[in-house]
Parts: structure tokens; C-alpha cells; sequence
């Protein structure tokens, strides 16, 4: 594998773990409005977040079985980036509706996060065992190829978290954040899809 | 790094904690928790105890006068009573944070048959002021352990409307972004009566001043600006009373705010109206409210 392919799916899977960390400190900011800024509420958050990255991780390594190709992992991100959409589009009627059926705020804001932020982060959650798979080109090295990969990843998340509170709050509305995430998702995805395509057919 | 320069690195952090500013030598502690959202730390000095939520010593969340502790210590409270001069006798009164209770103790005195509806996040918040600020809430009072905004947001839902809607939310630390914006602003002005009062405790420094002021006029119109050491906002649903109501009002309540320490004709040169912000700054609202960013921004 050359160089440019292996710098594509740690770019990837660097995004996608800003993306996601970044999702995850906006989604605090959509339901405060309806479920306070309480720590149950965080809580119903994280819990929600890792529940689904978990489920991921199973379902991007099983994916990963079946004819592995840079273009599917840049698919992943995509389609993480398009099941974003609907919070930008639809979550003040969500949670407008959950208000009411829910009284007490701990199961709402539980709720209100698995219907908006279960699937792009289980999703999301698909792109690390499936960049492993990707980079592992020997039985020996696999945890070094992991290690890496989770360091990627891991530092993407971090300056996610980091970017999203300390400065795009302070300058830009949650959805055109929310839409920034999406547009440069969808950019790299299609961007690595087609550039992954190139080499599946010089190869 | 080596592992030995990241030890002599957090040896150092810990020293610089060590050696952090200690609470004054006359300053007593008399009771310290950690809660869910924060420290709670009780303590008195020179006849006051007084509540406050940082390990520095100075910041004061509440305090009451040992001796006498009906007195209003803090002019923000005197601030947020003066919003009687707009409507002196609400029959329904919304406040939204506790603290130590000072200030719904204050009203129970004034407004012995007002129905007072407090809503407070934190529950040791609330035990701490029964157990150390001599709160305790008459039959009229109802405290509720919970979110502001969505006890606001149910209440609106619920058809309930106030009199008299206090928000006392924020202390210098930390401000509950959710509980200023626009959107909330407006929910609250839902809850108000047709003529409701409107008594808001904020800032009047930092960055944040211009923002949170610019917030409350698109929402609300023209309001009083009080300012202090705090700055409170004071309105009145349909529209400001003129300078000879609020004379006239503040006259009336001499004899039982004078029982709480406060002289009411004192506060009255300082109802202003004057615009002494930047009115061009952004509106906070729930899709933009870096609010305590902006707090930590000099003006």
C-alpha cells in the first residue's frame, strides 16, 4: 500500500473522530433547551454516545470481513455525515414532541439522544476497525497498526472537543457547526471514495 | 518527554496548588460539601455566614447577618426587591435559584400571602439554606428541585402565569448558558402576567454585558438597568411605570423594607434607563450562547 492510500484512511479516521466528539458537545447544547444542562442529562448523553461507538466497532468489524476497500471506509464517513443531517433539520420538533411525553428530564434527554445521535455515531463508530483492517498488511504488526490508528483517532477527538468549545461556539450557530461537520465529511468521504476508486482499478 | 520530566512537572503543579491563596486567618469554615454541580463551601467572618461555591476566599454567594437575620446583606438582593416598586404586591412569584434563600425569605416577610413557586438544580443547594441560612419555606412557599428552563417550559405548558418572575441563577463562576438566550427570555415572558414584573440578576462587566443586554431588549423592550457591584435588570411586561409610580410604590413599602435593612428611596436614582451598551451585539440564543466565553472576556 503506498503512502498517499495510508495517509487518506488516517485522515479519515482522524475526522471522524473530531466529528463525533464534536456532535457529542453540540447534542449537550440541542436538548438543554428542552431537558436542562443537568448532569443527568450529560449523562444520558455519554451513555448514548458510547453505547453506540460500541455497537460500531462490531459492526465496522464485521464489515470489514467482506472485500475491504478504502472506498467503503469513505463511504462510512458519508453516511455518518448524512444521518447527521436530520438533527439539523428536524431536532427542535423532536424534542418539542419528547417534552411533552416526557416528564421527567433524565429518560428525555435518553431518548432524545438515541433518536438523534444513535446511528451517525454507531456509524462513526465503523471507521476504526475498518481503517485497521485497511492498514494491517502483516499478522505481527496488527498492534502497532491498531495503536496508531486509535492515536489518530483519539487525537482527532481531542482537538474535535477542543475547536468545538473553545472557539466555533463562540463564533457560529450549533447547526451551521453542525452543517460545517457535515459538509467537510462529506467532502472527504467522496473525495476518498473516488480516489480509492482510482487505485481499485490500477490495481 | 522523559517520565522524570513529566514527574518534576506534576511536582510543580502540585506545589503551585499548594501554595495557592489561603482564606483569610479570620474566616471560618464552618461546613464544606462537594455536590453535584459544585463546591458548597459555609463560612463566617466578622458576623456574617455566608455561602459560597469557590475554594477562594471572598466570592459570596449568600450571607445573612448572625446577629440580625432578617437584614439583607447584599445590595443585588435590595436590587431585586426593588422590583416592588414596579407592582408592590404580586400574588404570584416565580424564583428561579435558591441559593441561600435570602432573597425568598426576604419575600415571605413582604409578601406573607404571595405564592412563591422556587426552583433550585441543586438539592444540597437547597439543604445547605434550610440547614445553615434559616430557610424555611412557609406553606406558600413550594421549592422545586429542578432545571429552570424546564420548570419554565412545563409552566408554560401548564397555562401557569406570575406576578413577579425573579431569575437569580447565575453566580461569577459559571453561568447556565440555556438560561440566557433568547428563547428562554421568551418563555419567560410567557409565564408573566399581562402587567408581570420581571427582576433579573446578571453582570455588568465583561463581554457578556453587552450581549446579555442586547438579549433582554430584543426580548423585552426597554428595561431599568440597576447597577452595582451586579447589575439587575428590572421590567414590567406592559410597558415601564413612570419615576412618579415607582416614588410612590417605594414610599409605601419604607416601613417593611426598613424592618429588612433596606432603605427604599435609596434605590430609586437608580432605575436608568440609559441604552450604555453596544447595541450591535450579537443576541444570545440557544443556537448561540457562548455565554460564559464571552463572561471571560474583558470589555
Amino acid at each position: 500500500m503506498d503512502l498517499v492510500h495510508r495517509y487518506a484512511i488516517f485522515t479519515i479516521a482522524g475526522w471522524s473522530g473530531f466529528f463525533v466528539m464534536a456532535v457529542e458537545l453540540l447534542s449537550g447544547r440541542i436538548l438543554a433547551p428542552s431537558f436542562g444542562s443537568g448532569i443527568y442529562v450529560w449523562g444520558g448523553i455519554i451513555t448514548v454516545f458510547m453505547l453506540a461507538l460500541s455497537v460500531g466497532y462490531l459492526a465496522g468489524g464485521r464489515l470489514s470481513m467482506h472485500a475491504p476497500s478504502l472506498r467503503t471506509l469513505a463511504l462510512i464517513l458519508v453516511v455518518a455525515a448524512a444521518t447527521t443531517v436530520p438533527v439539523a433539520l428536524f431536532a427542535d420538533a423532536l424534542l418539542d414532541r419528547l417534552f411533552d411525553v416526557f416528564h421527567d428530564p433524565r429518560y428525555g434527554s435518553l431518548v432524545a439522544s438515541t433518536l438523534l445521535f444513535f446511528v451517525p455515531s454507531a456509524v462513526s463508530g465503523m471507521v476504526s476497525p475498518y481503517a485497521v483492517r485497511l492498514l494491517t498488511t502483516e499478522y505481527r504488526a496488527s498492534g502497532q497498526v491498531a495503536g496508531r490508528l486509535y492515536f489518530v483517532s483519539t487525537l482527532g477527538s481531542a482537538v474535535g472537543t477542543l475547536c468545538t468549545s473553545f472557539y466555533l461556539v463562540l463564533h457560529l450557530e450549533v447547526n451551521e457547526i453542525l452543517w460545517g461537520l457535515t459538509g467537510v465529511s462529506a467532502l472527504l468521504g467522496i473525495g476518498g471514495a473516488a480516489f480509492g476508486a482510482t487505485r481499485a482499478a490500477a490495481a | 518527554m522523559s517520565c522524570t520530566r513529566l514527574l518534576v512537572l506534576a511536582l510543580a503543579a502540585l506545589g503551585a496548588l499548594a501554595s495557592a491563596p489561603r482564606p483569610a486567618a479570620a474566616e471560618q469554615v464552618i461546613h464544606s460539601e462537594k455536590s453535584l454541580y459544585r463546591q458548597i463551601i459555609v463560612y463566617e467572618d466578622e458576623g456574617l455566614r455566608c455561602m459560597r461555591f469557590t475554594r477562594q476566599a471572598g466570592g459570596r454567594q449568600s450571607c445573612i447577618d448572625l446577629k440580625q437575620p432578617q437584614r439583607i446583606v447584599f445590595p443585588y438582593v435590595k436590587m431585586m426587591l426593588a422590583a416592588l416598586y414596579l407592582a408592590p404586591q404580586p400574588r404570584r412569584v416565580l424564583v428561579i435559584g435558591v441559593g441561600g434563600g435570602t432573597l425568598i425569605g426576604a419575600l415571605q416577610r413582604l409578601l406573607p400571602d404571595a405564592q412563591v413557586d422556587a426552583v433550585e438544580i441543586d438539592p444540597a443547594v437547597v439543604r445547605v439554606a434550610r440547614d445553615y441560612f434559616g430557610f424555611v419555606p412557609s406553606r406558600h412557599v413550594a421549592v422545586g428541585e429542578e432545571d429552570g428552563r424546564v420548570f419554565v417550559k412545563r409552566a408554560l405548558r401548564a397555562g401557569r402565569r406570575y406576578d413577579l418572575v425573579m431569575l437569580d441563577a447565575f453566580d461569577h463562576e459559571y453561568i447556565p448558558e440555556h438560561l440566557l438566550t433568547r428563547e428562554f427570555l421568551e418563555e419567560v415572558k410567557g409565564v408573566m402576567a399581562g402587567d408581570g414584573v420581571l427582576a433579573a440578576n446578571t453582570f455588568s462587566s465583561s463581554r457578556l454585558y453587552d450581549h446579555e443586554s442586547a438579549t433582554y431588549r430584543a426580548v423585552f423592550g426597554p428595561y431599568f438597568n440597576l447597577k452595582r457591584a451586579n447589575r439587575v435588570v428590572l421590567l414590567r411586561k406592559g410597558g415601564l411605570p413612570d419615576a412618579a409610580t415607582l416614588a410612590r410604590n417605594a414610599a409605601a413599602l419604607r416601613a417593611p423594607l426598613a424592618v429588612l435593612g433596606m432603605d427604599a428611596e435609596e434605590w430609586l436614582p437608580a432605575f436608568s434607563t440609559a441604552v450604555d451598551w453596544r447595541t450591535d451585539a450579537r443576541v444570545l440564543t440557544d443556537a448561540y450562547s457562548p455565554s460564559n466565553l464571552l463572561n471571560a472576556m474583558p470589555r
